[in-house]
């Protein structure tokens, strides 16, 4: 196992690398960070030059790589135009992220897999049915405009009733911090209900469909019968004979699902004004920051890396009958 | 599994069962009662597969229903010229921001300079069927050749395109495309078109390989080769057909997921910008007055829905229409 896992580790470096050269290339072919300062009368060309120094714009976009690759993980690097450093925003951007996407995979998690349990053990029920539909609007209906209508839904109760149950914006009120822990952490519930609700929902209508098939796949097998013939309790035969095996989709898909979250919840955290790394990344598109871009991208890239491995893991630990030698 | 079959409601017609039993017959028959059919003047009809696979799928009633909506709403968007009560970017300021009503057909209502919702959605849907079609055309076409070269002839050219594909899945998906469409793809229809496939290819093309995997070491497909068939006949005749089904469902899908994507990165504002009508755009356009002019981001997004919704119902539907595995019920 330990050398399953180095060798998976070994593998993904020389992936990440190329992939970091072909989009570092990318941006530097067609954006030019300066023709925006360049427009500016105010700008003296000092600055300019400053930056072009800084930045080694002059040398072509190879050495300018190994200059990026070379200051990546340390205090030097910077933005493209500004001196401002990258990795205290990028860190507090992720810690903001996690809180949101671990809350709302444990929900979508449990709730599919509850899900996906009862239809299949209902097959062809009216709940089973009814599953089915929730879910598959659930896979067509855009994330964008999901949660927009939710924003809609809590802002026309708001002006209808007077009451604000959760707010559409922002990731905390702006004097709560004077009011004690108690109140802060209702408020940032409150902003958080909305965006969790939009991750979770759509990731529930995929993880259930997932484990809804597999729990039939698996309660069709011999040894449930088996489980049964002996006299076993019904709930001993679903949850323990059946569950059990039946969970091993489900868990690897969150575990992939994972690492491509923690960089890319762009819509949801954009739309909610949430402050982490989805808004982080959309904010630096905006302003055409390639350096700023490519840090991000090199953080997600490893956190996809990580939770493809986690999986591939999971996979090994909950199905002895795969061996990684 | 009899007890499934009962409750399925999309249930068997008679017919269908008549000919089922007379199917299930034919293995158990011995020559001589076919010789007893002939001369007693009956007939067994045989269905090709894909005759099977056509039925199969009309007996899916939400995928039947699921194609005649998306049909109608494909025409009725083609045809928009004629169809639209008024032109796409016509502003009529003393109609400004009226609510969905039926006089005047401004059925979706109007925005805050008057140009009507109605007409706007369906020249909106039609850029974006037209995207999505293109997308699915584009990536099936790339990964069948790509995956398919892959799969059959192994070697380098397989490992290439692993590694190639491995390198799409280090990365996320919807930045990725951001930036792509930001620096080259952003306006334009076919542009954000051609973006999209660039990465919509690799899942197909890692399908397509599998099935070219597994089909290759065919005892059919051996039998082909000592008979001195091409390669090109092998691929086409033999392996193709047979990797089919896979492909077309996942081109279906595909469109479903375009429409989504292509609406998303519309309304970030990295996607099909004006002149050019889309729906994502519609809906970034209504969303600063959500509460106050609710209809300008609903009924674009109802589209959008009301789209993806019945292209995932169609290629359930053919999934299980193309599974030989599944029987004519």
């Amino acid at each position: 196992m330990a050398t399953f896992i180095l060798r998976r580790i070994l593998l993904s470096i020389p992936v990440l690398i190329i992939s970091t050269v072909i989009i570092f290339w990318g941006m530097t072919e067609i954006a030019d960070p300066l023709s925006s300062l360049r427009l500016l009368p105010n700008v003296s060309q000092q600055t300019i030059q400053n930056i072009v120094d800084r930045k080694h714009l002059d040398d072509p976009w190879y050495v300018q790589y190994v200059f990026w690759a070379k200051d990546l993980f340390t205090e030097r690097n910077t933005t493209a135009l500004g001196n401002n450093p990258i990795w205290p925003d990028l860190k507090r951007a992720a810690g903001n992220t996690v809180q949101l996407i671990a809350i709302s995979e444990v929900i979508a998690i449990t709730t599919a897999v509850w899900l996906g349990v009862q239809s299949a053990k209902k097959q062809y029920s009216v709940f089973d049915y009814t599953t089915t539909t929730v879910s598959f609007f659930g896979f067509s209906v855009p994330i964008f405009w999901f949660a927009l209508m939710l924003q809609a839904l809590v802002t026309g109760l708001f002006l209808w009733t007077g009451f604000r149950l959760f707010y559409t914006f922002g990731q905390s009120s702006f004097d709560i911090a004077s009011q004690g822990w108690w109140a802060v952490l209702i408020d940032r519930l409150q902003h958080m209900v909305l965006p969790i609700t939009t991750l979770a929902y759509v990731n529930i209508a995929t993880y259930s469909r997932f484990q809804r098939a597999s729990m039939l796949e698996v309660l069709n097998a011999d040894y449930i019968r088996t489980a049964r013939a002996k006299g076993l309790s019904e709930r001993t035969v679903t949850m323990k004979h059946g569950l059990r095996n039946a969970l091993i989709p489900v868990v690897t898909l969150a575990a992939i699902n994972f690492g491509g979250l923690l960089g890319g919840a762009v819509i949801t955290e954009t739309i909610f004004a949430w402050p982490g790394m989805g808004k982080f990344f959309f904010d630096a598109l905006s302003q055409g920051d390639a350096y700023t871009i490519m840090s991000w991208l090199v953080v997600t890239a490893i956190a996809i890396i990580i939770g493809n491995l986690l999986a591939d893991i999971a996979y090994g630990w909950l199905d002895p009958r795969i061996r990684y030698d | 599994m009899t007890d499934q079959v009962e409750r399925f409601p999309s249930a068997r017609a008679d017919s269908d069962v008549e000919e089922a039993v007379t199917q299930s017959a034919l293995d158990t028959m011995a020559r001589d009662d076919l010789d007893v059919l002939e001369r007693e003047g009956l007939e067994i009809e045989s269905l090709t597969q894909w005759q099977l696979t056509r039925r199969k799928f009309f007996q899916h009633k939400l995928a039947v229903g699921s194609l005649i909506l998306l049909l109608i709403i494909i025409l009725s968007s083609l045809f928009a010229e004629q169809l639209a009560p008024y032109p796409f970017d016509a502003p009529n300021v003393p109609d400004r921001s009226l609510a969905p009503t039926l006089t005047d057909n401004h059925f979706f209502g109007t925005d805050k300079i008057g140009r009507d919702y109605f007409s706007r959605t369906l020249y909106g849907t039609r850029t974006s069927i037209y995207v999505a079609f293109f997308v699915s055309f584009l990536s099936t076409g790339i990964g069948v050749i790509v995956g398919g070269i892959a799969g059959y002839y192994g070697k380098w050219i397989d490992n290439l395109l692993m590694r190639v594909t491995d390198l799409f899945f280090t990365l996320p998906f919807l930045p990725v495309l951001m930036i792509l469409a930001n620096f080259w793809g952003r306006g334009n229809p076919i542009r954000v078109g051609i973006v999209l496939a660039f990465l919509f290819w690799t899942t197909l093309a890692r399908i397509v390989r599998g099935e070219f995997l597994s089909l290759r070491e065919k005892e059919y497909v051996e039998a082909a080769k000592a008979l001195g068939a091409s390669d090109a006949r092998i691929i086409f005749r033999h392996i193709l057909p047979n990797a089919l089904g896979a492909i077309i469902v996942n081109a279906t899908l595909t469109v479903a997921t375009a429409i989504l994507v292509e609406a998303a990165l519309s309304f970030l504002g990295f996607g099909i910008q004006p002149p050019f009508p889309a729906l994502g755009k519609l809906i970034s356009d209504g969303q600063d007055a959500l509460t106050t002019q609710w209809w300008l981001a609903v009924f674009p997004g109802l589209t959008i829905v009301a789209i993806a919704l019945c292209i995932n119902f169609i290629g359930d539907g053919l999934r299980d229409a193309l599974d030989p595995k599944q029987r004519v019920k």
